[in-house]
C-alpha cells in the first residue's frame, strides 16, 4: 500500500509567518535616535569672569560616594529640584538688563520668597556644580537633570502665565513650524531670556 | 451545443506560492541594510544613564561619538574609564585631533553647529569627563551633549 504520490505541504500560509516576522523587525528595530543631556562650554579667553555676589551662587558639591552638599549641607537628590526652584525663583534684588532694555530692573514674574540674601533675579543666579573626579558620572547626570527639571518647571509655569500654553508645547510648536515662525521665536526666546540656563561647571577637585 | 450549458465553475486561484519568496527578501534586505553602529565598540557598550530633560540630537553628520567605558580588551584594564575614538581606544590627548579630523569633512560654514555626544558608561568618573572636556575647549569644539535614555517620570 505504497503511496502513488507525496501530498504536497500547503504552503499558503508561509506568507503569514514570514509577513509576521517582518512586521516584528519593522517595529521593533528602533533607529535609537541619539538624545542627551545638551551643554555648552566656556571658550576660552583671557577675559577674568567678573566677580559675583556669594549670594547669587547656588554651590552644588557631590563627593567621590557620590554624596550630594548643597551650600555645604547635605541634600537628598529628590529634594534638590525644589531647592534649586526656591532658589532661581527668588528675585530679591535688581536683576541683569534684559536683552532691548539699557537698566536692570526687579524680577516682577518671580514667584519665590524675595529673600535678600538669596539671588537677585533668574538671570543672574547662577547654579555651581562641583564634583570630584571620583564621582560616578550616572549620579554626576541624574543632578544635571534635576536642575534641568527645575528650570522646566520655572518655564512653564511663566509661560502658561503670559501665554497659556507651556513651555514644552510652545517649543514644539515653535520647531514644527520649522522655526520660521518670527511670533512664536519671540515668545520662546522671551521665556528663554526670563529664565535662562546658568549651570557653571567647576573643574573636579582631587581630595584624597 | 453542450458549449453553452458548460459554465466555468471557478476562477482558478493565483499562484501564491512566491510570495514567502518575496517577503523573505524584504526581511533579509532590512536585516542587513539595518546598521546598528557606525563603528565597532572596543570598550563595552556603555550603560547609559537615564535623563528626563533631554535633547535630540539632529543633524547626524555633525555629530562625532566619544565613547567611554570598559575596554573589552583586559591589557586596558577594569577601569571604566577608557575613551574610545574612532576604532581604538585613545587617550584624552587624541581628543582635539580626533575634532580636527571630523571637521575635515564637513563644510566650513557648518563648523559652528557640531556637537560632539559622549557616551559615557553610568560608572565612568567625572574626572575622565572633565579631561575631554578641557581638551574639547582647547579645539573650540564647545557644543556637547551627554548621551543618556530618555526616562520618563512617570515611571518612578
Amino acid at each position: 500500500m505504497a503511496r502513488r504520490e507525496n501530498p504536497e505541504i500547503n504552503a499558503g500560509s508561509m506568507a503569514d509567518i514570514a509577513f509576521l516576522l517582518l512586521i516584528f523587525f519593522l517595529v521593533t528595530t528602533t533607529m535609537d535616535v541619539d538624545s542627551g543631556i545638551p551643554k555648552k562650554l566656556a571658550e576660552r579667553t583671557e577675559v577674568k569672569p567678573p566677580i559675583v555676589k556669594e549670594k547669587n551662587i547656588f554651590q552644588i558639591s557631590i563627593n567621590r560616594n557620590n554624596q550630594l552638599f548643597v551650600e555645604n549641607e547635605g541634600m537628598e537628590l529628590k529634594d534638590l529640584k525644589d531647592a534649586a526652584i526656591k532658589f532661581i525663583d527668588n528675585g530679591g534684588g535688581i536683576g541683569n538688563p534684559m536683552p532691548g532694555k539699557d537698566a536692570g530692573a526687579a524680577c516682577n514674574y518671580c514667584k519665590g520668597a524675595k529673600d535678600p540674601t538669596s539671588s537677585d533675579h533668574p538671570n543672574k543666579a547662577i547654579i555651581a556644580v562641583e564634583s570630584d573626579r571620583a564621582t560616578e558620572f550616572g549620579t554626576y547626570v541624574a543632578v544635571q537633570n534635576e536642575l534641568l527639571k527645575a528650570y522646566a518647571e520655572l518655564r512653564n509655569k511663566l509661560c502658561q502665565d503670559k501665554y497659556g500654553m507651556s513651555f514644552t508645547e510652545l517649543d514644539k510648536a515653535f520647531k514644527a513650524s520649522a522655526r520660521k515662525d518670527n511670533a512664536l521665536r519671540k515668545k520662546v526666546e522671551d521665556i528663554k531670556s526670563s529664565y535662562p540656563q546658568i549651570i557653571s561647571d567647576s573643574e573636579p577637585t582631587n581630595v584624597q | 451545443m453542450s458549449k453553452f450549458g458548460k459554465k466555468k465553475k471557478e476562477m482558478p486561484a493565483v499562484n501564491t506560492s512566491s510570495l514567502p519568496d518575496i517577503v523573505f527578501m524584504l526581511l533579509f534586505f532590512f536585516m542587513v541594510t539595518t546598521v546598528m553602529r557606525e563603528s565597532d565598540l572596543a570598550i563595552e557598550n556603555p550603560r547609559l544613564p537615564s535623563a528626563s530633560e533631554v535633547k535630540k540630537l539632529e543633524r547626524k553628520s555633525l555629530v562625532s561619538t566619544i565613547y567611554v567605558g570598559k575596554a573589552k580588551d583586559a591589557k586596558y584594564g577594569v577601569s571604566y574609564n577608557r575613551i574610545q575614538l574612532n576604532d581604538k581606544i585613545a587617550t584624552p590627548d587624541d581628543v582635539p585631533s580626533f575634532i580636527l579630523l571630523e571637521r575635515s569633512n564637513i563644510s566650513e560654514l557648518e563648523v559652528p553647529f557640531m556637537t560632539t555626544s559622549i557616551k559615557m558608561d553610568k560608572e565612568s568618573s567625572v574626572g575622565t569627563l572633565a579631561d575631554i572636556r578641557e581638551k574639547l575647549r582647547d579645539v573650540n569644539a564647545l557644543k556637547l551633549s551627554l548621551s543618556t535614555h530618555k526616562a520618563s517620570d512617570i515611571k518612578k
